[in-house]
């Protein structure tokens, strides 16, 4: 046993120094291919000029290369070497490297767009690879900014590939935007959303935004050829209730796939300047009825607060705008720590198991959603979801009772020796919620466990499958 | 008194044309989206509604039943027949209401 562990501990070892070795190596290519691409430009317009005996552009200003490269899109009649040309002249900026963004980049590179630039602040991570298909597993817990551009290297190495490894911010937006043609909006969160729509009302650049969740996907372009903003469809921000993230409410990897290659198709339509646009207009995706639906939006707002006639709204007023206050929800996608209860109505995961290993008498009331609670639970945890508890107050009742017989015919004493009641979640804001309606509802000694099962997971059982 | 207690909910395809003298009713097909799914359990309603009506008149009336998309109402994009719709836009037998919330997931 002691000599299999000691093989398995070796082989790991050397795994991960050669997963560090190939990852500098990456790097360094990454980093040579983009040093050799702008020594080609300045010299080429843009155009990369690898080896040939030939010509090193035509008239038209496409190398050889590019025309091989390329061949497929110069056959259509309507795109055409025109079509290619103005891409390739063209600059995108994609904000957020995940769901929708990883699509939308490697349709972008692949396309030839001329500048690509990204914008993220993240690592990658295990729960991401199911649907941010640009990342690979070598780069769980690095840049996804780094990771992304690799992979737009080693499909493209002729496009500039810009990293912005930064958290976007009123601070440094304007600045970033101001960089590039189109901007594609493929965040997570509803003030990011606000805020890149305003920033680019503020410099006049048109929107692609993109949106997913569960099985339903929205598309449309927002500020281009007199259609309206973000903020003329949505003037006041949903409640924050109704905000819901992939990571709490799920999402089927391939629904951001498909919005995000849609909405790398609207930057290239921008780009190239073909075809109708999806201005005015929102692509609706439901993925379970496998139906999409084009509704028509309203038009510009002239009383629009930003981009109506009478906006001030201008780069200092979008410098100051507190995006999370207008929204009432983080610009991170941190989740939420509630903090509802005392101190002393809580107990830390750990304590939880020192009461567990000291045979206490008690209930735990888990109250996840149930299909949270098929997933993974602790032992002997009843489920009941916070939205039931009301109704189902019941069953902590029959519960406890159940408990106090148990232990009473252990200890044999008449003693009431008073059972426990315990409330676990995932992260410990709804157990927090529960507690409370509990407390108010004829149990004031319940208490949550801190953190919920992510805490057990970190703080007692590193085993415990994470979500 | 079935039709009026028909008048009354306004939900479902009971037979409407009753020997009393009632409001002749428009047939409206509500659809919802992201959150309005969540929020009333089901993708699309069909509802009844007096001729003449207008969509707040057929949001009002929804919200009657759900009460719970009160909250956002004030954040979403409403279209009928897939084109932009006001509050006023009076309705016709068998137009279509989607009732839309912006979603923020990526």
């Amino acid at each position: 046993m002691a000599s299999t562990t000691g093989e398995s501990s070796r082989i790991l070892h050397e795994i991960e120094t050669l997963k560090s070795a190939k990852f500098d190596l990456e790097r360094r290519i990454s980093a040579l291919e983009s040093q050799l691409h702008n020594l080609n430009q300045p010299h080429n317009n843009g155009v990369s000029n690898a080896s040939s005996t030939s010509p090193s552009t035509f008239p038209h200003g496409l190398s050889p290369d590019m025309i091989y490269r390329y061949s497929r899109h110069l056959l259509l009649p309507s795109f055409g070497v025109q079509g290619q040309l103005r891409l390739s002249k063209s600059s995108v900026l994609v904000v957020g490297a995940g769901g929708l963004g990883s699509p939308a980049l490697l349709y972008l590179a692949a396309s030839g767009v001329g500048r690509l630039g990204i914008v993220d602040h993240d690592v990658v991570e295990l729960n991401n690879m199911h649907r941010q298909i640009i990342h690979t597993e070598a780069y769980i817990g690095r840049s996804k900014v780094e990771s992304a551009a690799a992979t737009c290297r080693s499909i493209n190495s002729t496009v500039q590939i810009v990293e912005h490894k930064e958290a976007l911010r009123t601070s440094n937006a304007l600045e970033i935007f101001s960089k590039y043609d189109i901007i594609v909006d493929a965040t997570d969160n509803a003030p990011s959303r606000y805020m890149i729509s305003d920033c680019c009302v503020v410099l006049g650049k048109p929107l692609v935004s993109g949106a997913a969740l569960g099985l339903e996907g929205q598309l449309t372009v927002y500020n281009y050829n007199g259609g309206p903003c973000y903020r003329c469809l949505f003037p006041t921000p949903p409640p924050t209730t109704a905000c819901q993230r992939c990571a709490d409410s799920g999402v089927l990897g391939v629904v951001p796939g498909i919005i995000g290659c849609l909405q790398a198709l609207e930057a290239i339509k921008i780009a190239s300047a073909v075809g109708d646009p999806l201005s005015g207009r929102m692509l609706l995706f439901d993925a379970l009825a496998a139906r999409i639906r084009i509704v028509k939006i309203r038009g510009r707002s002239v009383q629009c607060e930003v981009c109506g006639e009478n906006s001030e709204f201008k780069a200092a007023q979008f410098q100051e705008f507190d995006y999370e206050k207008f929204t009432q929800s983080p610009l991170s996608t941190s989740p939420l720590k509630l903090k509802l209860l005392e101190p002393n109505s809580r107990i830390s995961a750990r304590e939880y198991r020192d009461r567990l290993h000291s045979n206490e008498s008690h209930v735990l009331v888990d109250v996840r959603p149930e299909h949270h609670f098929k997933i993974v639970s602790l032992p002997n945890s009843l489920n009941i979801p916070l939205a039931s508890l009301d109704g189902r107050l019941e069953e902590v009742v029959s519960a406890l009772k159940e408990e106090e017989h148990k232990h009473k015919q252990k200890s044999k004493s008449s003693s009431n020796g008073d059972v426990e009641l315990y409330v676990v979640c995932r992260r410990g804001n709804d157990s927090q919620r529960a507690v409370k309606y509990l407390q108010e509802n004829g149990y004031p000694s319940a208490k949550d466990i801190i953190g919920g099962l992510e805490g057990w997971a970190q703080e007692v059982d590193p085993t415990f499958p994470s979500y | 008194m079935k039709a009026m207690k028909e008048q009354e909910d306004g939900f479902g395809s009971a037979d409407r044309y009753g020997e009393d003298k009632v409001e002749q009713l428009v047939q409206i097909k509500t659809l919802f989206f992201a959150r309005a799914r969540d929020l009333t359990g089901t993708n699309d309603v069909l509802l009844e509604i007096p001729l003449g009506s207008t969509t707040k008149d057929c949001l009002d009336k929804i919200v009657g039943k759900f009460p719970r998309l009160e909250e956002i109402l004030g954040c979403v994009v409403l279209a009928l027949n897939e084109d932009y719709t006001t509050e006023s836009t009076v309705v016709k037998d068998g137009d279509e209401l989607a009732i839309i919330p912006p979603i923020s997931g990526g």
